[in-house]
Parts: C-alpha cells; sequence; structure tokens
C-alpha cells in the first residue's frame, strides 16, 4: 500500500480508453464496478471532445456480485456491437474487475461476435495508465498490421524513383498534452521538408488505417510513453527505420529534421535554411539577459523532461538544478539527461518525494505537471507546466503546439511568464518595503490585488529552519544546526524572496561545513563569496 | 419504472469533494485503486491545492498476494500522514470497490488506529464504493458514520437537528429563521468543524434538507431521533412546507409562522419571477445522479411552470419523499435505476429544451443541439431555502439564456 495524495497517471484502463477514443472505428467493452463511469469526463470535460467516447461499462453493483458479472459482461458486448456496429472491439477489465476474475477476453471470443475482438490484459495493481494506452495499442497494431507482414528477414524494398518518402506519425491520444496541434505542427513541417505522412495513430485513426501501417518506410515517434512498443514492433516486422528525436525546442526540432533528412536521403541543411522561430531571438535579446541562471527544477513525463531541460539550459539559459520522470519505464533516459545537466536523477511517482526534492532545491522556476503546480503554490515558487497529467485550462482553444519552431515560440512565452520580469525584480531587491511591490507579493504582470505587507515577511517553505535564540546555546547543536543570530537573519531577509531560500540553505551547509554554530552577518557574506553563483 | 444497465453516474467517494471543505479539521483517506486516486483528482484536481484534505492509501499487488499484512501497511500510512497533518482532528477510512471487494475490515482498522491516536484524532470508517453508493450516497454513508460519535442527550431535552451538508450561509438563514419563530435549539449534521458534533436522544426532532439521507436518518432514529416529514427545501414551497413541519412540531403559533416567513417569501416571489419568465413552459428532461431529481423536479414544475418529461433518480426512497411525490405533477414519468443508452434514445426523441445530467452526457448533448444542465453543480451550489430560490431557477435558466445569446 502507497500514501497517493495525487496520482501522477491513471490506471492501466484509462490508458486503453485513450487509445479507443483517439480512433475512429474501434469500441471498448470494460468491466467495471458503478462509478468507473467518471473517465468518461476526462474526454468531455478536460478534453472538452464532442461525443461520449466509445466506452460501455457493465457497471456492475454489489448485488450483482453474488450474481452473473460474467453474462452481465457479455450482454454488454452484445449491446455495444448491436448498436455501435464497431469496427474492431476491445475488451477489458478495470481494477475491480480484475478481482473478481471474470476474464472478459474468454468470455469476448466465446460470443462469435462478427468482428475482430482484442483482448487486454492490463494490471492495475502494478502498471499505469501510460504502459496502458502502449499496450492497447501494440495490441491494436499487431492484430491489425500483422496480418500483412512480410515473411521475416524480407527486406524492405528501395523507395520507388519519384515518390516522397512516406512515414507514419505514432503516438499522439486523445487526452494527451497539446497533441492535437504538435500532429498539425509536425505534419505541416514534414511537408514542407518533402516527406509526406502515410498513418497518424492512434489519433484519427481507424482500424483500415493500422492495416496500412506497413507501407510508410520509417515510423516518427512522437510519444514514446505510447508508441514505442508498437513501433519497435513494426520496425521489426516490416524494416522500418523509426525516427527518435523529439521535435521539441529548436534544437529538438533541428535534430528531428537532421535525422528525417538522413534516413530519408534529403538535404538537412537545405531543409534546416528555410526553417526558423522566434526563440532564438528572444532568447538573445537583451530582455532575457535576467534568465540567465534561473534555477530551474524540470519534473513530468520522460519525453518532456529531457526535452525541456535542454531548452531550458541552451536555449533559455536556465541552470537546471533537478530533473526527474515519474515514468520508471524511461529512467534510465532521464538519468543520462540529469548526468549531462549534473544534477540527481528523480525517477519517482511519490508526489511527496517531489515536493521535499522542490523545497530541498529552492529552485526559482519550477517546470511540471498539474501536480507541481500545486507543490509551487504551498512553496510560493513561479511554474509552468510541461506535461500531462493537465486540467482543463491545458487544452487551450488557441493553437499552442510544443513541438516544431511554433512549439518553441509556445515555450518560451509560457515559461517566461510566470517569472517576476526584470525591472520589478531589479527594484525589489533595491527598495524593499513598498506597500504595494514587496517581497512575497505576487509579480505585478500577474495581475493580483496587491497582498499587505506583513511582519515579518513571508519565507514559504521555511519551517525547518526557526531563528535562533538570542543568547548562544550553551553546548554546541547538532551539525547542520547552526543558530542564526537576530542581526544575519534580518539581512536575510533583505535578499529577494525567489533567492532567499537558496541563500538560506547555503549559508547553513557553509556554517555547518565550518562547525560554526553561530550564523552571523559575516558568515552570510562568506557564503555568498564562497558559493557566489 | 425501474431501469437496469450501464448507469452514467458517480460513486460514493466524491462526496468528499465538498465534505473535505465543510468539516475542516477532517481528513478523508481512501483506502482503494490507482483509479479512486484517479477520481479524486480529475474531480477536484482542477482547484490548485496548497494542502489537500484527502488522500488515497493505494492497495498493490503486495497487499493483494498477502505479501504484505494490509493492516499493517494502513497503520504506517496513517502515522505517516497524522506527522504531516497535525492539525487533522477526524480521519476518515473510506472503503472503495477494491477494498470491499477483497473484504478488507476497515471498521476494525478504523477502531484499532482510534484506540492508538485517541483522544487527539477520531478514527471512523464508512463505503463510498461505487458498488454500494451513488455519488450523494457518500454523504449520507459518511454522516451514518458519524452518528454513533453523537453525544446522548437527555430524554426531556427538545432540540431541532438540521441532517445535511449545506453551505454555510444557508445555514445561518436556517438557524434566524428558526429563532425568530422560536424553534429551537437548532443543530445542524455535519458540524463545521469535528468537535461540534450535536448531541443526539428521544427529544431530537429532525429534519432532511438533503433526499439521499436514508442510512443516516434510519441510525438517528435508533438513537431516538424523530424524523418531520416534510417536503425538501428547495424552491419557496418547498422551504415553507419544510419549515412548517418544525413549526408544526414546535406549536408556533400560525400568525408567528406568517410573520417570520412572509419577508423571505416575497423575496423569493420576485427573484423567482423573473426566471419564470424565461422558464414557463420549458420541457425538462432528468438524468439519474443526485437523487435531488425529483425534488427539483417538483420545484421546477409548481413554481417555474416547466414539464417535467422524465425524471430519473438513481434510488427512490419512496418514505422519505412522500411529500415530494404528492406535489409532483400527476403522471410524472419517474425512472429509477438507469440504461444510459435507452435513456438517451428517449431523451433524443423527447427533445426537451434542458436536460439534466452529468458532465459525461453534457457536452455530447449540447453538440446533438439539446440544451443541458450539469447536475452536480446542483450538489456544490447554495440551493436551499427563500433566498436561494431565484439562484436555483437561475441555475436551470442560465443555459437557455446563454443559448439565447450565443450568435456562433
Amino acid at each position: 500500500m502507497h500514501l497517493a495524495v495525487w496520482t501522477y497517471e491513471g490506471p492501466p484502463h484509462v490508458g486503453a480508453m485513450r487509445i479507443a477514443a483517439s480512433m475512429r472505428d474501434v469500441h471498448y467493452v470494460l468491466h467495471a464496478p458503478q462509478g468507473d463511469t467518471y473517465a468518461d469526463l476526462l474526454f468531455t470535460m478536460i478534453a472538452r471532445q464532442k461525443a461520449r467516447p466509445p466506452v460501455t461499462y457493465t457497471t456492475f453493483q454489489a448485488r450483482d456480485l453474488g450474481g452473473d458479472t460474467a453474462g452481465l459482461f457479455k450482454a454488454a458486448c452484445a449491446d455495444a456491437y448491436d448498436r455501435f456496429r464497431p469496427a474492431a472491439l476491445l475488451v477489458g477489465s478495470s481494477c475491480t474487475a480484475e478481482l473478481i476474475q471474470d476474464d472478459p477476453g474468454g468470455l469476448a471470443e466465446g460470443m462469435d461476435l462478427p468482428i475482430p475482438v482484442v483482448p487486454l490484459e492490463l494490471p492495475a495493481y502494478q502498471r499505469k495508465e501510460n504502459w496502458g494506452a502502449a499496450e492497447t495499442f501494440y495490441r491494436l497494431v499487431r492484430a491489425f498490421a500483422g496480418p500483412s507482414a512480410p515473411p521475416p528477414g524480407t527486406a524492405r524494398a528501395p523507395r520507388a524513383a519519384g515518390h516522397r518518402p512516406r512515414c507514419n506519425i505514432l503516438g499522439p491520444t486523445a487526452l494527451g498534452f497539446r497533441h492535437r496541434d504538435d500532429v498539425t505542427e509536425i505534419v505541416s513541417l514534414l511537408g514542407r521538408i518533402g516527406v509526406d505522412v502515410n498513418v497518424v495513430a492512434p489519433l484519427g485513426a481507424s482500424v483500415a488505417d493500422l492495416a496500412r501501417l506497413g507501407e510508410a518506410e520509417m515510423n516518427v515517434v512522437l510519444y514514446p510513453e505510447v508508441a514505442g512498443v508498437a513501433a519497435a514492433w513494426l520496425g521489426r516486422t516490416f524494416g522500418q527505420r523509426t525516427i527518435r528525436a523529439i521535435p521539441i525546442g529548436v534544437l529538438g526540432t533541428r535534430g528531428f529534421i537532421a535525422e528525417i533528412a538522413e534516413a530519408a536521403g534529403l538535404d538537412a541543411d537545405v531543409l534546416l535554411a528555410a526553417e526558423e522561430s522566434r526563440l532564438p531571438w528572444y532568447s538573445r535579446s537583451v530582455d532575457s539577459t535576467y534568465l540567465t541562471g534561473k534555477r530551474v527544477f524540470i519534473f513530468g513525463d520522460a519525453t518532456h523532461a529531457i526535452a525541456a531541460a535542454r531548452v531550458a539550459a541552451k536555449e533559455l539559459g536556465f541552470a537546471v538544478v533537478g530533473l526527474g520522470t515519474y515514468a520508471r519505464e524511461f529512467g534510465r533516459e532521464v538519468r543520462e539527461a540529469a548526468a549531462e545537466y549534473g544534477v540527481e536523477p528523480l525517477i519517482t511517482d511519490d508526489y511527496l518525494e517531489v515536493e521535499a526534492k522542490v523545497a530541498e532545491l529552492q529552485p526559482e522556476l519550477v517546470l511540471g505537471t498539474q501536480m507541481e503546480r500545486h507543490i509551487a503554490k504551498r512553496l510560493g515558487i513561479p511554474c509552468a507546466v510541461i506535461s500531462a497529467p493537465v486540467h482543463v485550462q491545458d487544452f487551450p482553444a488557441r493553437y499552442s503546439p510544443q513541438m516544431g519552431f511554433e512549439g518553441a515560440n509556445v515555450l518560451f512565452d509560457t515559461w517566461v511568464h510566470p517569472l517576476m520580469m526584470g525591472l520589478e525584480e531589479h527594484l525589489l531587491g533595491m527598495f524593499r518595503d513598498d506597500f504595494e511591490f514587496h517581497d512575497g507579493a505576487a509579480p505585478s504582470h500577474l495581475g493580483h490585488a496587491p497582498t499587505p505587507r506583513t511582519e515579518p515577511a513571508p519565507e514559504p517553505a521555511l519551517a525547518v529552519s526557526t531563528a535562533a535564540p538570542a543568547v548562544a546555546p550553551a553546548a554546541p547543536e547538532p551539525p547542520g544546526q547552526p543558530g542564526w543570530t537576530p542581526e544575519a537573519e534580518k539581512e536575510l531577509g533583505r535578499i529577494p524572496f525567489f533567492v532567499r531560500g537558496k541563500a538560506r540553505r547555503n549559508t547553513e551547509r557553509f556554517a555547518s561545513e565550518r562547525g560554526l554554530v553561530r550564523i552571523t552577518v559575516e558568515t552570510l557574506y562568506d557564503a555568498k563569496a564562497h558559493f557566489s553563483r | 419504472m425501474h431501469e437496469r444497465g450501464q448507469r452514467e453516474v458517480f460513486c460514493g467517494l466524491t462526496g468528499i469533494i465538498w465534505l473535505h471543505r465543510k468539516i475542516q479539521d477532517a481528513f478523508f483517506l481512501i483506502v482503494g485503486s490507482r483509479t479512486c486516486a484517479h477520481l479524486m483528482q480529475s474531480a477536484a484536481g482542477v482547484m490548485i491545492f496548497a494542502e489537500p484534505r484527502f488522500a488515497t492509501a493505494i492497495i498493490d499487488e503486495r497487499d493483494l498476494a498477502g505479501l504484505a499484512d494490509a493492516n499493517e501497511e494502513l497503520d504506517r500510512l496513517v502515522t505517516k500522514l497524522i506527522a504531516r497533518r497535525p492539525d487533522i482532528r477526524l480521519l476518515f477510512l473510506v472503503g472503495s470497490c477494491p477494498s470491499e471487494v477483497i473484504k478488507l475490515d476497515l471498521s476494525r482498522a478504523a477502531q484499532r488506529l482510534d484506540s492508538v491516536l485517541s483522544p487527539g484524532v477520531r478514527v471512523l470508517n464508512y463505503s463510498g464504493s461505487g458498488i454500494e453508493t451513488t455519488f450523494t450516497q457518500g454523504e449520507d454513508a459518511c454522516l451514518a458514520a458519524l452518528v454513533p460519535e453523537m453525544a446522548e442527550a437527555k430524554a426531556e431535552d427538545r432540540s431541532l437537528l438540521i441532517v445535511g451538508a449545506l453551505a454555510e450561509t444557508v445555514e445561518d438563514q436556517f438557524r434566524r429563521l428558526f429563532a425568530e419563530m422560536g424553534v429551537g435549539p437548532v443543530t445542524f449534521l455535519p458540524p463545521r468543524r469535528a468537535a461540534e458534533l450535536p448531541a443526539v436522544g428521544p427529544g431530537t426532532r429532525m429534519l432532511l434538507a438533503q433526499p439521499f439521507l436514508a442510512d443516516t436518518a434510519r441510525s438517528l432514529e435508533t438513537r431516538g431521533a424523530k424524523r418531520l416529514a416534510a417536503p425538501f427545501p428547495l424552491g419557496m414551497e418547498g422551504t415553507t412546507g419544510w419549515l412548517a413541519a418544525a413549526a408544526e412540531e414546535w406549536g408556533v403559533p400560525r400568525q408567528r409562522f406568517d410573520d417570520a416567513v412572509a419577508a423571505p417569501r416575497r423575496r423569493a416571489a420576485i427573484a423567482l419571477a423573473a426566471h419564470r419568465e424565461r422558464l414557463e413552459g420549458s420541457r425538462i428532461f432528468f438524468f439519474p445522479d443526485s437523487q435531488l431529481e425529483i425534488p427539483l423536479a417538483r420545484f421546477c414544475a409548481a413554481e417555474l411552470g416547466m414539464t417535467p418529461l422524465e425524471i430519473g433518480t438513481p434510488y427512490l426512497h419512496r418514505e422519505h419523499l412522500a411529500e415530494e411525490l404528492a406535489l409532483l405533477p400527476a403522471g410524472s414519468r419517474i425512472v429509477e435505476g438507469q440504461h444510459v443508452e435507452r435513456q438517451l434514445d428517449r431523451c433524443r426523441e423527447a427533445r426537451p429544451d434542458i436536460a439534466v445530467c452529468g458532465l459525461g452526457l453534457a457536452n455530447p448533448l449540447e453538440a446533438e443541439g439539446i440544451t443541458t444542465k450539469w447536475s452536480i453543480e446542483l450538489v456544490f451550489t447554495p440551493i436551499q431555502g427563500f433566498d436561494q430560490a431565484g439562484d436555483l431557477a437561475g441555475l436551470f435558466a442560465r443555459p437557455l439564456s446563454r443559448r439565447d445569446r450565443l450568435e456562433v
């Protein structure tokens, strides 16, 4: 058992729903108790879809448990087929149905429905949403692309002369973070560089489209969390090249173009010359100088977290002080990326661990998920969302890709917005007692009403460090707990709030490393010189 | 009419979303699966919480395989939780479908933890599982768990107990009205803080403020309380009938009652008239959700001149709703239970002017051109009492007025 205040991923059957809801003619019969239909809201409310997701639930209740729940399941399958006439049926269990062991796959196959049935085994007590999505997509791809597979070992025929290279785009789903606009951006980019798109799947695909997957010569895996497994199988089966570069950020997009150009035999330099994002100029313009070395903590799914770290460090000039993911399946990739920035990787799906890490690191900006917004609020740190899980505000009406060159423009605006703007930051460092623009007040461009100044100024998340007693303690305090003199405490208060936590931590570390019992103003400045950033 | 099939409803866990705000020093720990945790954050996670007052103890495969002693695991998590949140005074262990199916005995776990954590923290349990409870029944189960905790009132002490979570302003309005009539003392279940739990005894008379409190009422009756039969305090007439039931029990003279309610009744009439103009003659279709459907349909018909085409309810407690049923237009079609696909067929065929339904159906119906009022809002909004009658009518009028305004 583990305590979850918030969970980064839903159960695996929600991943399966995302695949079913992405496609056009697949229906999913889910053996689940009454109440599990809440998941429909994810699609109809959070992603604002116009149709109900193609899911029939058995919604059994306590009184059904003594009776024939298997019969209930079969009736639901028959009803769903009669009513929706899908091209294929997915069948599976939710967590509670897994406990009652009715075997939906076996039951549905025994019904002789006139359409293919794809049974799903999604272990709800071990696996999570993205795994469920990946497994479901893989099962569907095998079931429908599989029959057109050439005999093993067949070499792929070269592209006929005069034809443009063709690729599949794999991974975008319903309820994916910005998948809608990422697909538009990448399809358009591919079109400009001379690559045709064969099938986009699962988003918008039909069962017949899946059967055509083998016709493309390469697979663009935009979201490895969903499509990695299916792409690996397609690569092996059809001899297709897999494009793994993630086109997030300017560098990411350039790398993506280069990889495709190489695979398709096109000239990358020509392609790159024509493409542009505003991010490089915005980031070089002097207004952005104050962004240099801003300490940023990054957390999300592995794909978005790794890409965000690269953009933060190399395109915006931030200092990455923490990098992590909730996707254990991608731990290796995140560890490698963390090593590149010299930070300790955080691989966990425990929200409280992430919170503790953010509190410890005291970053000036958090790039994370909806969950990190809770953490950032508690700790009073600016935050922007880079990855699922997200809520309704991150399914915007406007065009807002994360990928491609327009995506880089979006990232620049989104990440810089929550930070206090340069002039305000400077003035706050000089004059600390303004009634309106004071310490701990929200950045004024975010438009909150002035918060009354309180004495002493609030210090987020520092409950562990309490002010030292005025008189030095008789016995030395344990290491790591040096006391602050009132003068030093006051001087600390003069440091702008967004770096104060870091300054306090550094000074305490400096003092305890030197065995100092009391922190004076001198110690504070000694530590500042020692750690000068 | 009774119907069975796929039910598009919430489970009782969702009650936590308003209960955690109502009882401010309570914490709700769901013992369930990742699905339960996901439900809660999908429903509540749009609010950004610095310190949420609910969480999930997620059962994993080690618990199922019997490798981990579920009780020891639970004790460990609760200890961790209490250390993090020392301000908690009342902890609910909330059962879910998985915990019920594997027959994890949460009532014993609650007793054990209670003996360890008392007197600082009381630990109680109830089930919010989908297999046993539908949406607002979660509140019923929670309040029923509180009943044994209530102090014993002396037999000769007469008091009025209002049962069901109400908005704070609504509570205060009712308090003032009862005071004017000379009815009292008045207490409320649930209280705003754990320590303010009212006493109950043979002198207690209870008014149900909500129609979904079957188990709570039964538990209170075993403690000697007597239920006053009344319609629910929705709209001008419902509120009058509800207050009158208490006034009658307390022997309040007719004149004093009329004096007390005259001004708010007048205000309610004015507020209702504004909306009646837009709503009169509209045809309304209720999908089952909260058990509020029958009182709401009665209000819509009697006070706004609307025609209920179908009134779906997840569960129909005939005794508690007897006064409401008597006030419904004759021949109203009431459907207990649900077969969502067939009900959607009936709704599409009837083409109501407004359909009251859950969020899983609302946008899809709007996309089909049927105006909807999402039903959950009726549980989250102050709608009881005279001064909310206009607001309640406004909830139905707003989607229609929006449709009138939008030109795109």
